[in-house]
């Protein structure tokens, strides 16, 4: 090896053999936020779908752009208040099914205030 | 042909408190300016009241209860974040973009085929509707001034779905015939006065003049206009910069002022929002205004207006400097005995820090202050506002009001959306 070349190798270092297989930290936001437009975070108050796992003071991923699909967790707008419930679509009315047994199931029509605001996609619990 | 598009945000900030309230949907909501001082977003149903831009809070509260109208303080934090939310799909979907405003950005649409710019308007509405949950009226056309336009028909017509394509003449002419000429983008007051003088008062009657009494009326902007208003693009995608040639903060206050301290705390707050603007412009000013002034809605109040406009040797951009000068200007105009209601700090004749002048007679240290200004800077930039600030400015509620601020949603966690579960 010529001096020069010795000299280039002390300045630049070896090469790291990792360096071929670089790859990107992984990245929560990338992984639960598919469309940053259209998501929206909100935190969970009360009891009525802890069967299904959602627990008062859990955070929500929510995606206001996707489509409602029967039996999907749902944040709606009832009667001047957001709340979350499983989505059934049953056509002329739906019904809004709590996930606990003190709970009675929701029957929402034309008579009332309704819309499905967005799909939960992730939950975010403390453990 | 190459078209451009604007994409304007229907009644935005209104429109941003509905996102997060559905039930006010239908209902008449205004917002308020800072300090609640005066209405700055109307709903339709508030527009449809009659109730103008601009007007003081205290004229409408009977108007208020009366129609049970919702208020809203602005919020600016989250008016920004749903910007940046439809200005990130604008991007997505349009060759380039230029932001005009938090509401409003042009899009350069290239050479798109004539057939796909409809529907292309149509979707990127409906998308923005849908994603973000803010109504866009988009306006598509070969120049700016009628993109801007065709946007206003979006607003008229719902029956466009929010998106408006507007490029034959014969369509453009009668369009204009019924637009008000007050109401095309470039025509300032100055010319309106001087159009309505001369009895044109619609769109269709500037763009009949001959472009030589376009000219000698109202020179080369005016000519721009007017070209633009017969399919001649005329003002470039990068040519629209806001103007920077002046800075000015100013509040009205929630509870009018009596006593200097008062006005001192507010004058230096606004002092530094200014110079910390002037700062991110890379712009230091030459000339600053200080001004009161009293509230003149209040006929049986006594009425002063003071303003105090001063000079510095080396044009700054510096707090501290700024602040102390601001200081000396109010105490020159202040007089005890009135109340005032409005205040604010303005500097002009500005120029790029780099091309500042020093003056041999100087006697600030402008490389260390300049790096004491940097560092304020970033810590309130990450810290939130005002972490880093003059004693003199004083306590920041002080002077605001904001009793009906909405939570900022998308911009602080423990501000997020509560749904009952």
């Amino acid at each position: 090896m010529s001096k020069e070349a010795e000299l280039a190798m002390v300045h630049a270092g070896f090469p790291s053999p990792a360096e071929d297989f670089m790859d990107v930290a992984l990245d929560l936001n990338k992984e639960l936020v598919r469309n940053p437009s259209s998501t929206f975070f909100a935190r969970v108050k009360g009891d009525s779908m802890i069967d299904d796992g959602v627990n008062d003071g859990d955070m929500l991923i929510i995606d206001k752009a996707a489509e409602p699909v029967d039996g999907c967790l749902a944040v709606c707008f009832v009667d001047g208040e957001f709340t979350l419930k499983r989505y059934l679509n049953k056509g002329d009315y739906a019904i809004l099914m709590p996930a606990n047994k003190a709970y009675k199931p929701i029957r929402v029509d034309a008579d009332n205030q309704f819309a499905i605001w967005g799909v939960v996609k992730y939950l975010v619990k403390k453990v | 042909m190459a078209f451009i598009g604007l994409c304007d945000c229907n009644n935005f900030f209104v429109s941003c408190e509905r996102v997060f309230r559905p039930d006010l949907e239908k209902r008449p909501v205004m917002v308020l300016s800072n300090n609640d001082g005066c209405i700055v977003a109307r709903s339709n149903e508030v527009k449809a009241l009659g109730i103008k831009m601009g007007t003081p809070l205290f004229q409408v509260r009977d108007l208020i209860r009366r129609h049970n109208i919702a208020v809203f303080s602005s919020n600016y934090q989250l008016y920004g974040d749903m910007s940046q939310r439809v200005m990130n799909i604008l991007r997505q979907e349009a060759p380039g973009i230029e932001i005009y405003s938090i509401d409003e950005a042009f899009m350069n649409l290239g050479e798109m085929s004539l057939e796909s710019l409809q529907p292309f308007a149509r979707n990127l509405s409906a998308r923005i509707r849908r994603e973000v949950g803010i109504p866009v009226s988009i306006g598509v056309s070969p120049t700016k001034t009628l993109a801007k336009i065709a946007s206003k028909l979006c607003k008229q017509y719902p029956a466009l779905k929010g998106g408006c394509l507007m490029y034959r003449t014969q369509d453009v002419e009668k369009v204009l015939g019924r637009f008000p000429v007050s109401d095309v983008w470039g025509i300032g007051r100055r010319s309106n006065a001087k159009l309505q003088a001369m009895g044109i008062t619609s769109a269709l009657g500037f763009y009949n003049m001959p472009p030589e009494q376009i000219n000698y009326l109202f020179h080369l902007p005016g000519l721009r206009t007017w070209k633009e208003l017969h399919g001649e693009p005329s003002i470039g995608f990068e040519d629209v910069q806001p103007d920077h040639q002046t800075v000015c903060i100013s509040r009205s206050f929630a509870k009018e002022m009596t006593t200097l301290e008062e006005l001192d705390a507010a004058i230096s707050t606004f002092t530094s929002k200014v110079a910390e603007k002037l700062r991110a412009q890379g712009q230091c000013a030459q000339q600053m205004s200080v001004f009161i002034l009293t509230n003149r809605f209040r006929e049986d109040a006594p009425q002063n207006y003071q303003i105090k406009t001063t000079l510095f040797d080396v044009a700054t951009d510096d707090t501290l400097e700024m602040s102390e000068r601001a200081a000396l200007s109010l105490r020159q105009i202040f007089k005890t005995g009135y109340a005032y209601k409005k205040a604010g700090v303005m500097v002009s004749r500005l120029m790029p820090r780099r091309g500042v002048q020093s003056s041999m007679l100087d006697n600030i240290d402008r490389l260390r202050r300049a790096s004491l200004m940097e560092t304020i800077d970033a810590i309130n930039k990450v810290e939130g506002n005002y972490t880093v600030r003059l004693a003199s400015q004083g306590e920041m509620d002080q002077f605001s009001a904001r009793t009906m601020t909405s939570r900022r949603f998308t911009t602080r966690w423990d501000e997020i959306i509560d749904v009952k579960v």
